[in-house]
């Protein structure tokens, strides 16, 4: 929205309408308000609406519920982030006042439920205060039962009435969420939302109508990272995985045990971590590749037995939804501070691939890409994605699934003779049997963690030990060299070269395209292959003057972020250095370009 | 679809199934030469298992053998059958996670009382209880024998270890009192030295459906000798077999009889018949799968996508 669209004028007039290119609208109040779903419910009617969205919410930790926010970005055209401040601000409480006033932009609009806010004075000023008795309005609307209940998407009648939204596509929404219940529930429902629509709005100057959305004619799908991210491990053909609970990756492993039974697989909850890498390796095995994933101290479980799939060279996948760490950490809380352990995690010498998805869509399509690596290169596999993308929604192009999903089922045609660690083929990549094949020769292979010849045997020969590191390591190598070179965002050369990876493209894209507007020679640089890095990436660096990596870490005890001292080490480059933090909140692109220009000014 | 499609395999190509498969016989199914010492109990272990597959006329592929990590763990490597050697305590997780995907295999995981009762013991646990289908056989030898003489959990209070010098104090477990209150559906106990004994207690393990766990006293001649001279009658002991009116399926009594004094009881413990994991989880596809009947993959997938429109 621009800064001009909230031009004051006098009030008793009609409200003016104002064309508006994009907003961002942030709900504050308890998450026991349903305040995830008038989020939820705007960013579907975004997504119907061939407009773009992009959510944000925080979720208190604690089961009783508490503060929470849920801040959607709709936008016609790209939205790259949820947005630096809102331009709506809802509030329920006095407490989501004062902890919420500040992310609004000076001159938005605060609406709040004057049953139970009170403003303050001071900033009558700075921001546009419409106050609306919500909590006794929805008694008035349904009755003094649901109270609580309704004040959500009695609000959401508000805000459809400000913002002009598709009434009967948001009545659609609200049957279709309720159906299959009692038919009073979206009686209910429906009665609060007309209710807060038709509410005329006192001392509200201006109301909004979006432009129409740039994704014209392209059908859009709507939902979170996690969603996607299981829904592609589905269409990339797995059909058995292994996990424990734990926030913010069980959302993954409750959908897979729900869903996969209908494409006849299984997921198994197991008694730790440890037990699940386990069972999905052997499910891996068995002879399709397996999936399992966990967040924080739940990964630390897993590298054992990661490192045996190293050793025995047995494709799996392993989802990681970071959260902050180390220990039990920030559970509900954005951090990138696993990319050390994702990549080395683990004791000896063990290669694997790390690979992270930028956003909802690409959690889609990077289950399938590392299922498919996992397959070719015969490797674990580790997706990296995080609490921000895992929790937030977007809508994407709906995915072309009859030529996406996939069927990797095992071969069992026999075999003349085997060796699943053969030193000699021109790929240098094992290609292991399943357990059902029979081998002609008799000679059946074993895999094994201990080091080994090329059957599996066990060896104690140094000679072999280093020839299967070198085979280990080379097929990454390889890997490496099939990786696409990133693409540069912006100019390929200039001042500064910010690098992102995983949650932070979208944020880095923004910044870039608001620097070059203010004529600073910034470009972006996503890396979405952490471990093997492609190819060629020295080239694109040597035309910045500072390659900057934004990260959401510590800088750690030498000055650097995760990423940013592994692109040091294999560089060696000095003017490689980071932007880091831990705060738990993904970037503001303002604090991404403010941090950049300090870094990056001479003194 | 797209599907990328591998190279087969890395050595000599595809091959025919024979028509005719006469059963295996020992030379067939004997791989590496154990590394064992001379007179360690894991070797009749190791004939017996051979034994059980030419008499059952088991076929080479259709055989998975799992381990985790000890002297007895090193089985799959001296058995010609697909085979893995797995990490320290988590076999039974990686051969569950075989069992579940794949019905057609005979699953055996073999293993130490270290592997089963210290580091794996909440593995144990678990697959006992969601009883999923397989044979665990312990070679249990009262001690660490890999890692040369610790004590281990089930190492007999004064025993002297390595790591107790001046003898053992902490209580052992009872593996068959685990087994049985964990939910094991079939709870079996023999030695290394009773060679019909222990055959037919294998051959009863692998035709039960569900978790059969036998423990099997096996001798570790190198670190504790003569561990269990009071169970082999040709050196002096006795082998108490477990009464023929023993009801099995009485848990209480399988109790009473894990609480018999040493050398205790042999024989089958405890045996019933309850859902194995692999039957729930089959019904519940079998339940989904009959509500998408005649739709491809993508077409289901489509239907959950149309409803996040
Ligand atoms: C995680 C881990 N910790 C420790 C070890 C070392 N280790 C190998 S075997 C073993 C114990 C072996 O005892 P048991 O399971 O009884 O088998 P046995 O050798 O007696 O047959 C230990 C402690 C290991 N391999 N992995
Ligand atoms: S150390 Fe003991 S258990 Fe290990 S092989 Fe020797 S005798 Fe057998
Ligand atoms: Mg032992």
């Amino acid at each position: 929205m621009s800064d001009t669209a909230l031009a004051d004028q006098a009030p008793g007039t009609s409200p003016k309408v104002s064309t508006i290119h994009e907003a961002v609208i942030r709900i504050a109040g308890n998450s026991q308000d349903g305040i995830q779903a008038i989020g939820g419910f705007l960013a579907r009617l975004a997504g119907r609406s061939e407009q773009e969205v992009m959510t944000f919410m925080t979720i208190p930790s604690t089961i009783s519920g508490g503060p929470s926010i849920f801040q959607v970005r709709i936008g016609s055209g790209e939205v790259l982030s949820a947005g630096d401040e809102a331009d709506v601000l809802l509030c329920f409480y006095d407490h989501s006042y004062e902890n919420h006033i500040s992310s609004l932009k000076r001159g938005g609009i605060v609406l709040y439920d004057s049953d139970h806010v009170k403003p303050n004075e001071e900033l009558l000023g700075s921001y546009h205060h419409v106050g609306v008795p919500i909590s006794s309005l929805v008694v008035e609307a349904i009755g003094g039962t649901g109270r609580d209940k309704g004040k959500n998407v009695y609000s959401l009648g508000l805000i459809a009435r400000m913002f002009s939204l598709n009434v009967s596509k948001l009545e659609k929404l609200i049957q279709e969420r309720f159906a299959g219940k009692d038919p009073t529930v979206a009686e209910t429902a429906l009665a609060c939302f007309r209710g807060g629509y038709g509410h005329e709005v006192q001392g509200l100057y201006q109301t909004f109508n979006f432009q129409p959305g740039e994704n014209v004619g392209q059908q859009q799908v709507v939902m979170s990272g996690n969603e996607a991210l299981a829904f592609g491990i589905i269409a990339a053909g797995v059909r058995f995985g292994a996990g424990y609970p734990i926030t913010p990756w069980s959302d993954i492993m409750e959908l897979l045990r729900r869903e996969l039974p209908k494409y006849g697989g299984t997921f198994v909850q197991t008694e730790d971590e440890i037990a699940a890498m386990s069972m999905a390796i052997g499910g891996s095995y068995a002879g399709r590749v397996a999936v399992t994933g966990s967040s924080g101290p739940g990964i630390s479980l897993k590298t054992e037995a990661l490192g045996w799939a190293v050793m025995a060279e047995m494709p799996v996948v392993v989802i990681d939804v970071q959260r902050g760490g180390p220990s039990t950490g920030m559970p509900t809380n954005v951090e990138q501070s696993d990319l050390n352990i994702a990549c080395f995690g683990g004791h000896g010498d063990s290669p694997r691939v790390v690979i992270a998805p930028c956003s909802v869509e690409d959690c889609f399509y990077t289950a399938i890409e590392a299922v498919n690596i996992a397959r070719k290169y015969s490797t674990p596999v580790i997706i990296l994605s995080d609490q921000g993308i895992g929790t937030r929604i977007e809508a994407f192009p709906y995915p072309d699934l009859e030529n996406v999903c996939q069927d990797i089922g095992p071969d069992f045609t026999p075999v003349a003779d085997h060796k699943p660690y053969d030193l000699e083929t021109t790929d240098g990549i094992t290609r292991h049997i399943a357990p059902g094949t029979y081998v002609a020769s008799g000679k059946y292979p074993v895999v094994t963690g201990l080091e080994h010849d090329e059957l599996g045997h066990p060896t104690g020969s140094g000679k072999l030990h280093t020839q299967m590191n070198s085979k280990r390591r080379n097929k990454l190598r390889k890997l490496a060299e099939e990786l696409p070179v990133p693409k540069v965002f912006g100019a390929s050369e200039g001042h500064v070269l910010l690098v992102s990876w995983g949650s932070a493209k979208g944020p880095i894209e923004e910044a870039v395209k608001q620097a070059r507007q203010h004529g600073e020679a910034i470009s972006g640089l996503h890396l979405k292959h952490l471990n093997p890095l492609p190819n060629g990436l020295e080239k694109i660096f040597e035309a910045f003057t500072h390659v900057v990596v934004v990260e959401l870490n510590d800088e750690g005890l030498y000055g650097h972020g995760q990423l940013c001292s592994i692109l040091r080490s294999r560089y060696c480059d000095p003017r490689i250095r980071s932007v880091t933090k831990t705060d738990g909140l993904t970037w503001k692109v303002k604090e991404i370009l403010d941090r950049t220009l300090r870094l990056t000014t001479k003194k | 679809m797209s599907t990328l499609t591998l190279p087969r395999t890395t050595a000599g190509g595809t091959a025919e199934l024979p028509a005719e498969r006469a059963p295996l016989t020992k030379k067939q199914t004997a791989a590496d030469h154990p590394t064992w010492c001379p007179g360690c109990g894991d070797f009749s272990v190791l004939a017996l298992y051979y034994k059980l597959i030419e008499k059952r006329k088991l076929d080479h592929e259709k055989i998975c053998t799992v381990a985790g990590i000890g002297c007895s763990s090193r089985f799959p490597y001296f058995v010609q059958a697909h085979g893995a050697h797995f990490i320290h305590g988590r076999a039974l997780a990686f051969a569950s996670g075989v069992s579940l995907s794949r019905p057609d295999l005979h699953v055996f995981v073999f293993g130490g009382d270290g592997d089963a009762f210290s580091i794996g013991g909440n593995h144990f646990n678990h697959t006992a209880r969601k009883n999923v289908k397989l044979t665990y056989i312990v070679m249990d030898n009262f001690v660490y024998g890999l890692t040369k003489k610790q004590t281990s959990p089930t190492s007999p209070i004064g025993f002297k270890s390595k790591t107790d010098v001046w003898g053992s104090q902490d209580r052992p477990i009872n593996p068959m009192k685990q087994a049985i209150a964990a939910g094991a559906t079939f709870v079996a106990r023999s030695t290394a030295t009773n060679i019909p004994h222990l055959l037919k207690m294998m051959e009863a393990a692998m035709d039960h459906d569900g978790f059969s766990y036998i423990e099997c006293l096996s001798e570790c001649i190198e670190f504790y000798p003569g561990a269990f001279d009071a169970a082999n009658p040709r050196k002096g002991g006795a082998f108490p077999e477990i009464p023929a009116d023993h009801d099995v399926t009485d848990e209480y009594a399988a109790y009473k009889l894990a609480d018999q004094t040493w050398p205790g009881a042999f024989g089958l413990f405890y045996q019933v018949q309850r859902p194995t994991k692999n039957a729930n989880e089959a019904k519940i596809i079998a339940d989904h799968r009959a509500k998408v009947e005649g739709q491809a993959d993508w077409q289901i997938l489509k239907k959950n996508f149309d409803r996040m429109k």
